[in-house]
């Protein structure tokens, strides 16, 4: 069983370098985990009978994103073949050390696509806990896997999954920056913009539809809004100085960004399309990395007006400015969680730049990551995880790390310094 | 414009590397890299402009004014006293030539959050906008931008490096036009 999953493991490390062969512009993040949780439950996924090449990647896609949480342990499967229909020998799962089995079917319809069936069962106390069917095609066969281990985390878990959400990244290669977009298990990437100069700050619209970042195309910071499906590309800001730093509204109309035209850098707020701008803050000093809390009654930014760089929140219409970090000399890129309940930010400690974590009701912070450099972090639309752009060995990598410290994944590119990454919202 | 910015970039990143101390750097006609080369020939350049159409007194290694770079202590953005000379004589001399215009360029080094390094960068190019008005030089000759941690002078990363990192650069441009930006 170990064997398997290291076998799995190894196969998301070294697809990439075959990949290379084909072209830089498929470079993929491969992803390796590097700590998981204390207490993971024990779940069995076996064969689809049907189609024997689409059962094997729905099922390897299915066993690899629940490996790849830390919040499961992969039970070996003994090779066995049977459909979402068939009678489970519930008390002999159990004595193998399966608390939950999957079992599914895959039929071919006329018309050419297909149809992925599944049910979910706790062998503990003998029940079925539901199923679902996904028409797929041979294309979306690992799409209908991250749904199948959506509903697998949701049940088994008692919170939504996010295997079927995307990821954005910036990969430094060559001399270039490219804007790339994969699913959350790094597979399928596809670039969305390529320069020769920096691009930084990519964020999500709420729908998934867009991003909003930051491109030095012009030879300054200009920040753009980018339809991922048309390409479409709008200026948002491009006033004299900076235009930097955008955050997404709840709602998607607007965005808080950080503009240095009246000569240095403060908060404003624009619609989506660039028009109705109003400034935010009012201080000689520096603001900037704005972001609302999900409810969009707040903005949480990064100030110096204190004398050092630490997060603050206002009202999202301006004013009721409060500090939300105190400890160190240094606290910065605040990003508030989906669920309202914690924030996530750099803290320097000692000369090291580490992901902390606060509990926004108890205002406790605690220190999530042993590594050195650390920046960008992005919550995971669950809120469990956080995304962050860190660095091993002088290259810059990516590195998935659970709220609370326990599950880390790390997602590197063979070629490259992957930078700025920006986890999408749920699939929609 | 748009035509004008990419050469006017490209001179301007290439100025910028020459303005290192060393004089066998700054100098902005090609020619003179090659004077260290073994053929026995000495350079030498005629008085008047230089590559970029600028007068040999803010590029020739013997004048003050081909000293170009302001650096910064970290997290910080205020000009130490070390430079105050340095950009005395920069105000001085926009203040003579009205016609001359400078681009700030703030920049920073490479660790914590990039964002708030492009703010950072910003600041330190303000701050040296600020030196330069108080001593008299009309806003109208400055624009200051940042580079962030974008655009590393040196792309080392340790201390040596980051302290070349943690700098303003003054870029010049004539009243025609020509010039580092």
């Amino acid at each position: 069983m170990k064997m398997n999953a290291m076998s799995r493991i190894l196969r998301f490390i070294f697809l990439p370098f075959f990949l290379l062969t084909v072209g830089f512009a498929q470079a993929q993040l491969s992803i390796e985990i590097t700590g998981a949780g204390a207490n993971r439950i024990p779940v069995t996924i076996v064969d689809f009978p049907g189609d024997p090449a689409a059962s094997r990647v729905i099922t390897s896609t299915v066993r690899a994103d629940l490996e790849r949480s830390g919040l499961f342990k992969l039970i070996d499967h003994n090779n066995l073949t049977f459909d979402e229909n068939a009678p489970i020998n519930h008390a002999d799962w159990k004595s193998r050390g399966a608390d939950a089995l999957a079992a599914g079917s895959i039929a071919r319809s006329a018309d050419g696509r297909m149809e992925a069936r599944f049910r979910l069962y706790d062998t503990q106390k003998g029940v079925s806990l539901g199923g679902a069917a996904y028409v797929t095609s041979n294309a979306q066969l690992r799409a209908a896997g991250h749904r199948i281990a959506d509903f697998i985390y949701e049940k088994l878990t008692g919170e939504k999954g996010v295997f079927s959400t995307r990821i954005a990244y910036v990969v430094k290669a060559r001399g270039q920056f490219l804007l790339q977009i994969a699913d959350s298990d790094g597979q399928n990437a596809a670039t969305a913009l390529t320069s020769i100069e920096p691009i930084i700050s990519p964020v999500w619209s709420p729908d998934g539809g867009r991003l909003a970042y930051v491109s030095f195309e012009k030879k300054k910071p200009v920040i753009y809004v980018h339809s991922l499906a048309s390409g479409h590309r709008q200026i948002v800001a491009n006033f004299k100085g900076s235009n930097s730093a955008p955050g997404w509204s709840p709602d998607g109309r607007k965005l808080a960004v950080v503009l240095s035209k009246d000569g240095f850098s403060q908060l404003y707020s624009v619609n989506a399309d660039g028009s109705g701008l109003q400034r935010l803050t009012q201080s000689s000093g520096i603001d900037t990395e704005p972001r609302y809390s999900a409810d969009g009654g707040t903005i949480y930014f990064t100030s110096d007006r204190g004398g050092s760089p630490q997060v603050y929140q206002m009202a999202a219409s301006g004013g009721d400015i409060r500090r939300v970090t105190f400890e160190g000399s240094y606290n910065v890129s605040p990003r508030p969680s989906p669920d309202g309940k914690s924030l996530a930010f750099i803290s320097r400690r000692e000369g090291r730049f580490q992901l902390a974590v606060m509990d926004l009701a108890s205002r406790q912070v605690q220190v999530v990551s042993d590594s050195n450099k650390d920046e960008s972090p992005s919550f995971a639309p669950n809120s469990r995880m956080i995304l962050i752009a860190t660095d091993v060995g002088g290259r810059g990598v990516l590195s998935a790390v659970s709220s609370d410290g326990r599950i880390k994944q790390r997602l590197t590119v063979a070629a490259g310094d992957v930078r700025e990454p920006a986890w999408g919202p749920y699939y929609q | 414009m748009k035509k004008l910015l990419i050469p006017a970039l490209l001179s301007a990143i290439l100025v910028g590397c020459s303005t290192t101390p060393l004089p066998e750097d700054t100098a902005g006609a090609p020619v003179e890299s090659r004077s260290g080369s073994g053929t026995g020939v000495a350079s030498v350049t005629a008085d008047g402009v230089d590559a970029n159409g600028l007068p040999r007194e803010l590029t020739d290694p013997k004048s003050k004014l081909s000293q170009r770079s302001i650096y910064f202590d970290l997290d910080k953005y205020e000009v130490k006293d070390e430079y105050k000379d340095l950009v005395a004589s920069h105000a001085k001399y926009l203040s003579a030539h009205k016609g001359f215009k400078v681009l700030l360029q703030g920049n920073t080094d490479e660790r914590g959050s990039r964002e708030y390094n492009l703010s950072l960068g910003q600041k330190r190019a303000e701050a040296v906008k600020r030196s330069l008005t108080l001593l008299g030089v009309s806003e109208a000759q400055i624009e200051s931008v940042s580079l962030g941690e974008e655009k590393p002078k040196d792309a080392g990363h340790d201390e040596a490096a980051w302290s070349q990192n943690r700098r303003a650069d003054i870029l010049y441009k004539g009243a025609d036009g020509r010039g580092e930006f």
